[in-house]
Order: C-alpha cells, then sequence, then structure tokens
C-alpha cells in the first residue's frame, strides 16, 4: 500500500483514505463566452496523461476532506512531493535533484548492510 | 481432501459472545454529536460559547467534562457530549459565522477496549495506531474495512469509534470478528 502525504494533516497516510481527482492547475478562462469552442473542449475534456511526472489532484476523503496538489510519477508511482491547494506549481528541476540527493544518500545508508551479507 | 478435525465450528452469529475475548467491543452510550464546520478567525468566539478550546492540530481532540472536540479537517470538528448535553444551545450563543449542524442520530459509538484493542481496530482500519504515532486523545477521520469511520483514542487500550447508523450492523460485526481473531 502506498504511503501518501497530506500536506494539511500534515503526516503519511495510507492510500486507502485518498482518492485521485485527476489532473492539477486547469484553470477555467474568466470569459468563455470569448473562447473558441475548441479550447474550451480542451480546457473541458483532454487531459494530457504523460508517462513520467504529473501534476494531479489528490482528495484526502476519508481524512481531513481536503483536495491538494501531488507530484506523481506515473510509471513508478512514486511521489516526488505534495503541497496545498493554491500554491503555485513546485520547480520540476529542484525537485529531481533533491530527489536524487536523497536517493544517493539512502544508498550510501545501506552499503555497509550489504557488506555484511556477502560476508 | 481437507482436514477439518482439528477446526471448531463457530455460529456465524455467535462472533462477539465468546467470554474468552481480550476486548470487548461495546455500544457507546447514546450522545449529542455536532459537526461543527467554521474559520479560522471564527475560533476563538466558538471557543469560548462551547466551554473548551477547539483543537486546530490535526489528528488531536480537547476535552473540557464530558465534551470533547476532535480535530477532523482544518475547518471541521466533531463535538461529542452526553445525550442530556445543552451544547446545540451553547453554540447558538457564538455569534461568529459557522455552521454547526446536530448530528446526534446520525452516528453510533462503538467502544472497543482491552489488551490489544488497537490489533482489533488494525484489523480493518489501515492507520498506523502505535502510541508514538497515535497518542491517547488522538482523532482522527478514517477507513474501517469498507465504511468510514471517526476513530478515537480514549486510551491506551481503550478506543472509541463512531460510524453513520446505517454502518453500525457491520462495523459491530466486524470488530467482534476481530476480537476474536486478536483472542486467538
Amino acid at each position: 500500500m502506498l504511503l501518501i502525504k497530506c500536506p494539511y494533516c500534515e503526516e503519511e497516510r495510507p492510500e486507502l483514505e485518498f482518492r485521485n481527482a485527476g489532473e492539477a492547475h486547469l484553470v477555467r478562462n474568466s470569459s468563455i463566452i470569448e473562447q473558441s469552442d475548441e479550447d474550451f473542449a480542451s480546457y473541458l475534456y483532454f487531459r494530457q496523461n504523460p508517462k513520467g511526472l504529473q501534476f494531479e489532484r489528490w482528495r484526502h476523503i476519508h481524512g481531513c476532506g481536503r483536495f491538494f496538489n501531488a507530484v506523481r510519477d506515473s510509471v513508478s508511482d512514486k511521489f516526488l512531493t505534495v503541497y496545498k491547494a493554491g500554491e503555485p506549481k513546485p520547480e520540476l528541476d529542484a525537485l529531481l535533484s533533491a530527489n536524487a540527493s536523497q536517493e544517493v544518500a539512502s544508498v550510501k545508508k545501506r552499503a555497509p548492510r550489504t557488506k555484511k551479507a556477502e560476508l | 481432501m481437507v482436514e477439518i478435525i482439528g477446526a471448531t465450528r463457530l455460529h456465524p452469529l455467535q462472533a462477539g459472545h465468546s467470554s474468552a475475548l481480550s476486548v470487548s467491543v461495546t455500544l457507546a452510550e447514546n450522545a449529542t454529536r455536532l459537526s461543527l464546520r467554521a474559520r479560522e478567525d471564527a475560533i476563538p468566539a466558538i471557543s469560548k460559547a462551547l466551554g473548551l478550546s477547539l483543537p486546530t492540530k490535526p489528528k488531536t481532540s480537547t476535552s473540557e467534562g464530558t465534551r470533547s472536540a476532535l480535530w477532523l479537517g482544518p475547518d471541521e470538528w466533531l463535538i461529542i457530549d452526553t445525550a442530556d448535553s445543552s451544547v446545540v444551545a451553547d453554540i447558538a450563543k457564538a455569534k461568529v459565522l459557522h455552521s454547526a449542524v446536530d448530528i446526534s442520530h446520525r452516528n453510533i459509538g462503538i467502544l472497543v477496549s482491552g489488551k490489544g484493542a488497537d490489533a482489533v481496530v488494525n484489523g480493518g482500519c489501515p492507520q498506523d495506531l502505535s502510541l508514538a504515532v497515535f497518542p491517547v486523545g488522538a482523532a482522527s477521520r478514517t477507513v474501517l474495512g469498507k465504511i468510514e469511520i471517526v476513530l478515537w483514542r480514549l486510551a491506551e487500550n481503550e478506543f472509541r469509534v463512531e460510524c453513520w447508523r446505517s454502518f453500525s450492523n457491520y462495523a459491530y460485526a466486524f470488530l467482534q470478528e476481530s476480537a476474536r481473531d486478536v483472542a486467538v
């Protein structure tokens, strides 16, 4: 089971308490009457669904009930970060480098254990 | 062929009736309950009207006498008091913007108490219920099997499970079944 951090509850909670709510950062045009049908259809219906990192909305429906945003890798299911609704999109490059340095640190920590196993 | 000689046959309606259970699953007394929604700036006035300070930290609760407030979300609380409580009249005195709905009859309380109560609740609730993460007084909305509940830790080995009344048969049977499993 995935553990997902809720930015409102400030801790990791089991996946069963959450519900995915689709792509994040979709903004409705303030004057849709001036918008072409194609543009409105692309806002209403068409989603990016990329393979890899995506910005998503999630709802802690069986917890605090709040919507929040998350950056998730759709291949590995890894959550890079979560942030409250209304906060700006985080910089992907900064996130990736922070994440990479974390992984290096955890690999370094693991190293002695593998040595013991070899002995 | 499957060996059934060692298996004890149990009546399906007998789930909670074994006297050997270390954890008891009992019905809580009727209570007055309020679903309270309010913005941050209204908290002091409501706290004053209720006579207890509303918790603002996630997964916490506060109590004053028989009256308790459980944090459910950043702007949502569950207030529980005895059945003859004046909590509805008290909150009407708060003149700030808020919404308070009497849900006394919507919820049913179930008490799970005894050594291993956390394991019984964990039979259907995926949250970490160790004392370090879910201390005494902690409260949270979560899931139990297929239903949504509000879980509140009253003591190290005592939990209160609040569920909607139409789910109460399921919750009660689930917890009794779980208590039997823990006893084994």
